[in-house]
C-alpha cells in the first residue's frame, strides 16, 4: 500500500559496534538486504499504518489527525461484528482441512504407493494456480443453473441452492474452494514432517499387533505435531487475511447482493479504503485485524505446550 | 466488467453549463479569426505550440482494445509534432483507478489521461485535472461538437475539463428467432413499458419449458433501472449531486418496473442473473430481449446468435430515455509537460482523430458526424437506433464519491427487485443513507 522509503537503513547502523564486539559485521551484512526489505516494506507500512488509523485519511494524500476517531467509530459498526463472524466461520471451515491433509498426506506416505508423485503434483497444483483462476473455474462449478455441482446433486435428488448468491451458502462455497486449494501446501508440509518419522517405529508397532489405523492414531500423529502446528498456524493467518478469493469467487457489491452480508475482515477494509476512499478507517480496520491476528497466534504458541511434542 | 469502463456521468449544473457553452460558441462564431478576442481570461489563453516543441509525454489508457486506433492517432499527430514521443500506457480497467489515485497523490500522473464519469469529479474537484476553458476560449476545441449530455458530464461548478472521446447509449437487443418461436411479434417504433412487460411475458410464459426468458433485469443501473428511472422522469442524483432522488415516486416507479418483471417470472431472478449475467443470458440464446449498451455489439456479433439479432430503442415510459456514457481525455494539472499534453489532448478530440477512431471500429467516436462507420459495422442490425438516442439522453449520474453510494444500491436494490422488500421501504432507506454520504462529500 505505501510504498515510500526508509531513511537509509539507520536502525542497522546504530547496531553495528555492538555486534561487532559478538560475531563481527558479517552475519549482519549477508542478512542486510533482507533485512532493508522488511523494513522497507513491511516494517515502515505497519507504523504508517498504525499511525494513519488515527487521521483522516484525504482522497489524496493529506491528513488530519483525529485521534480514536476512527476506532470509536469503528468498535460501534456492526459490520465489523458481522465480519469478523464471517471471517471465523470462514476460518473454522477451511481449518477442517487440517486433519483431512494429515490423512492424506499419511495415505501419499504409504510406502510402495504407485503414482505417489503423480497424486503430490495434482493435491498440490490449486495451490500453486492463481486465485483469480481458480475463482474463475469455481465459478462456473458453483452456478446455480448451469454448475456442475448442482447437475451432480440432481443425480441425489437433491436441489442445489445458488451457491454464490445466497446469503450462508455464499461463504460456505467460498470456504469449500479456500479449503481445497490450502490442502496441496499443507500436505508438502505434513509430509515433510512424515519422512522424518522412523520407519522402526512402525515396524514395532506392527510388531505388536498394532492396526494401521492404530499406527496413525498412535505414532503418526504425534511424531507429526510439530508440523501440524505449523500447518494450523499458517492455515489460520491465511484465512483471518482472506480476500482476493472471495472478491473473485463472489464479486463486488454492485454484482452481487450478498456481498454486504459476507464481508470478510479484510474485504471489509477493502471496501472502506479502495472503494468508499476512507483510508484513514481502513487503516484502523486494519489494525484490529493485524491485532487479532496477533492474539490468535499468540494463543496458538500458549496453547501448544499441551499437545505439540519437541522431542 | 464492459459496463464498468463505460460508466460515467456528472448530472450537474445542466442550466449553468448550458449558458457557458452557448456564450463560448456565440463567441466563437461571432469572431473565427481573433482567437484572442473575447472578455476575460487574459491569463493563458491557449495557442498550439510551436511545431517544434520537444517533448516526452504518457498517455494513460485502460483499453488494450483500442490501442490500435490510438497508435494511428499518434502517428496523425507525430506529422504535426514530431519531435513530441507520446508512451501509451495501457493500465487493465480492474486497477486502473486504484493505480490513478497513487499516482495523483503523489503528482506523478500520466501528462495525458483517460477519465470516466464516475470518478471525474472526484479529480476535477481536488485539482487534479486542468481545465480545458483556455482551450474552448481559443477555439481549439468546440463543445457544440459533442452530445451536450456528455458535455455535462465532464463539467464542475461551471468549468469544462474536457470533452469526450467516444460515447455510449443503451438499447434493446433483440434475438428474432425467440420471437418467432413464442409467436410474438417484433417490437415496433414507439413501444411502451407495458409493451414491453406483456412480450416479454408471453415469451417466457411459451418458451419456460426450455429455460428461455423473455426479459430481464440485473444489477447493472447503466443498462436497467439508471434508464427506466430516467423513462419514469426520475432522477438518481439531483442537478449538482448533492440530494439523492430515491425518495421520489418517479424514481421508485422506475425500480417497480424491473420488480414488475421479476414478480411477473417474464425475468430471471436476481440469483440467477447474479450467477449468470444477462448478457449471457442472451448470447447463449435463452434470452429474447437484452437491454444493453452499444459496446454489446462485438460480443452479440461473434455469439452464436448473430444472425437472428435485431436491436430498438428503449421502450418509452413517462418519456424516452436512455442514460449516454463516455470517456474523456484529461491534462494532468501538475504535467510538466503541459502544452505537449494539451496540444495532443486537442488533437484526439479533432474530427480527424475521431473519425480514424470510428473507422477503425474500436468504439462511437464523440464527434458528431464521426459516427457512419459505427452505425454500419453489423449490417442487417440497426445500429442507428444507438446514436439517435443522442438526442434523448441523460447524463450517468455521479457526484464527488460515485463508487461509496454506488455499492449502497448493490446492495440494497436486489431486496426490492425481488420483491423481499416493498420498493418504497427500500428506496427510501437507500436515499436516507445516500444523502448521508453525499453530505460527507461536501
Amino acid at each position: 500500500m505505501t510504498t515510500e522509503t526508509l531513511p537509509k537503513g539507520r536502525a542497522a547502523l546504530r547496531e553495528r559496534p555492538r555486534l561487532l564486539k559478538r560475531d563481527g559485521a558479517w552475519p549482519w551484512l549477508f542478512v542486510l538486504p533482507l533485512l532493508i526489505g522488511i523494513a522497507v516494506f513491511y516494517l515502515w507500512p505497519i507504523i504508517q499504518t498504525a499511525y494513519f488509523s488515527l487521521t483522516t485519511w484525504g482522497v489524496f494524500g493529506g491528513s488530519t489527525f483525529t485521534g480514536v476517531a476512527n476506532y470509536v467509530r469503528l468498535f460501534a459498526d456492526p459490520q465489523l461484528y458481522s465480519a469478523l463472524g464471517n471471517t471465523l466461520l470462514y476460518t473454522g471451515i477451511v481449518v477442517l482441512g487440517v486433519p483431512l491433509a494429515v490423512w492424506l498426506a499419511s495415505l501419499l506416505n504409504t510406502p510402495g504407493l504407485r503414482f505417489a508423485s503423480f497424486y503430490r503434483v495434482l493435491f498440490f497444483l490449486p495451490y500453486v494456480a492463481m486465485p483469480t483462476a481458480i475463482a474463475m473455474v469455481w465459478r462456473i462449478i458453483f452456478n446455480g443453473d448451469f454448475g456442475i455441482l448442482n447437475y451432480v446433486l440432481k443425480g441425489f435428488g437433491i436441489t442445489g441452492p445458488y451457491w454464490i448468491s445466497t446469503p450462508g451458502f455464499a461463504l460456505v462455497a467460498v470456504a469449500i474452494v479456500g479449503l481445497w486449494s490450502s490442502l496441496g501446501f499443507s500436505m508438502i508440509i505434513l509430509g515433510a514432517g512424515l519422512k522424518s518419522i522412523p520407519a522402526e517405529l512402525y515396524e514395532a508397532a506392527e510388531l505388536d499387533g498394532a492396526t494401521p489405523w492404530r499406527q496413525f492414531r498412535s505414532v503418526t500423529v504425534p511424531l507429526l505435531t510439530p508440523s501440524i502446528f505449523f500447518v494450523l498456524i499458517i492455515t489460520i493467518i491465511g484465512s483471518f487475511q482472506l480476500f482476493d478469493l472471495q472478491y473473485a469467487i463472489l464479486g463486488s457489491p454492485t454484482t452481487n447482493p450478498v456481498i454486504p452480508q459476507s464481508l470478510s475482515l479484510v474485504y471489509f477494509f477493502y471496501q472502506q479504503g479502495f472503494v468508499s476512499n476512507d483510508k484513514g478507517y481502513a487503516a484502523a480496520i486494519a489494525m484490529v485485524i493485524f491485532v487479532i491476528i496477533g492474539i490468535v497466534t499468540l494463543v496458538q504458541f500458549r496453547l501448544q505446550k499441551r499437545w505439540v511434542s519437541n522431542d | 466488467m464492459i459496463s464498468r469502463l463505460t460508466r460515467g456521468g456528472s448530472a450537474k449544473r445542466r442550466l449553468a453549463l448550458g449558458v457557458a457553452a452557448a456564450v463560448g460558441v456565440a463567441l466563437l462564431a461571432s469572431g473565427c479569426s481573433s482567437s484572442s478576442g473575447g472578455s476575460g481570461g487574459s491569463d493563458s489563453g491557449y495557442k498550439a505550440p510551436a511545431k517544434s516543441l520537444k517533448a516526452n509525454i504518457t498517455y494513460g489508457v485502460w483499453d488494450q482494445t483500442q490501442v490500435k486506433a490510438i497508435d494511428a492517432n499518434l502517428k496523425g499527430f507525430n506529422e504535426e509534432y514530431p519531435n513530441i514521443k507520446v508512451n501509451v500506457n495501457v493500465t487493465p480497467f480492474d486497477s486502473y483507478f486504484t493505480k490513478l489515485q497513487t499516482q495523483a497523490s503523489s503528482n506523478t500522473l500520466p501528462d495525458l489521461f483517460w477519465l470516466n464519469g464516475p470518478n471525474f469529479q472526484l479529480y476535477a474537484a481536488n485539482g487534479k485535472v486542468e481545465p480545458i476553458t483556455s482551450e474552448v476560449k481559443a477555439g481549439a476545441i468546440k463543445l457544440s461538437n459533442y452530445s451536450s449530455a456528455l458535455d455535462d458530464l465532464y463539467s464542475l461548478n461551471g468549468t469544462q475539463y474536457g470533452v469526450p472521446k467516444d460515447f455510449d447509449t443503451i438499447g434493446v437487443w433483440v434475438n428474432k428467432a425467440l420471437f418467432t418461436e413464442a409467436g410474438v411479434a417484433l417490437p415496433k417504433a414507439g413501444w411502451t413499458w407495458d409493451d414491453f412487460q406483456t412480450a416479454a411475458k408471453t415469451i417466457s410464459e411459451k418458451l419456460g419449458s426450455k429455460g428461455i426468458y423473455g426479459g430481464a433485469g440485473g444489477m447493472d443501473g447503466q443498462t436497467t433501472y439508471y434508464d427506466t428511472i430516467f423513462q419514469a422522469g426520475g432522477k438518481v442524483i439531483n442537478g449538482d449531486g448533492t440530494k439523492s432522488g430515491y425518495d421520489t415516486a418517479a424514481t421508485q416507479s422506475g425500480i417497480d418496473f424491473w420488480t414488475k418483471l421479476i414478480a411477473s417470472k417474464a425475468s430471471p431472478t436476481i440469483q440467477q442473473l447474479t450467477d449468470t449475467p444477462a448478457d449471457q443470458w442472451f448470447t447463449s440464446g435463452k434470452l429474447a430481449m437484452y437491454w444493453g449498451g452499444s459496446w454489446a455489439r462485438t460480443e452479440v456479433g461473434s455469439s452464436p446468435i448473430a444472425k437472428d439479432v435485431q436491436v430498438y430503442p428503449l421502450p418509452t415510459g413517462k418519456k424516452q430515455a436512455t442514460v449516454i456514457h463516455g470517456v474523456s481525455n484529461v491534462v494532468a494539472a501538475g504535467s510538466k509537460n503541459k502544452a505537449a499534453a494539451q496540444a495532443l489532448q486537442v488533437y484526439l478530440a479533432s474530427k480527424k482523430a475521431q473519425l480514424q477512431q470510428g473507422n477503425m471500429g474500436a468504439v462511437i467516436p464523440a464527434f458528431t458526424g464521426t459516427q457512419t462507420a459505427f452505425a454500419k459495422s453489423e449490417p442487417g442490425v440497426n445500429l442507428q437506433i444507438f446514436l439517435d438516442a443522442v438526442k434523448y439522453a441523460e447524463p450517468y449520474p455521479v457526484s464527488k464519491n460515485t463508487a461509496a453510494w454506488n455499492a449502497l444500491e448493490g446492495a440494497q436494490l436486489p431486496e426490492a427487485f425481488s420483491g423481499k422488500k416493498s420498493v418504497s421501504s427500500v428506496t427510501d432507506g437507500l436515499a436516507t443513507q445516500m444523502n448521508a454520504l453525499l453530505a460527507k462529500e461536501k
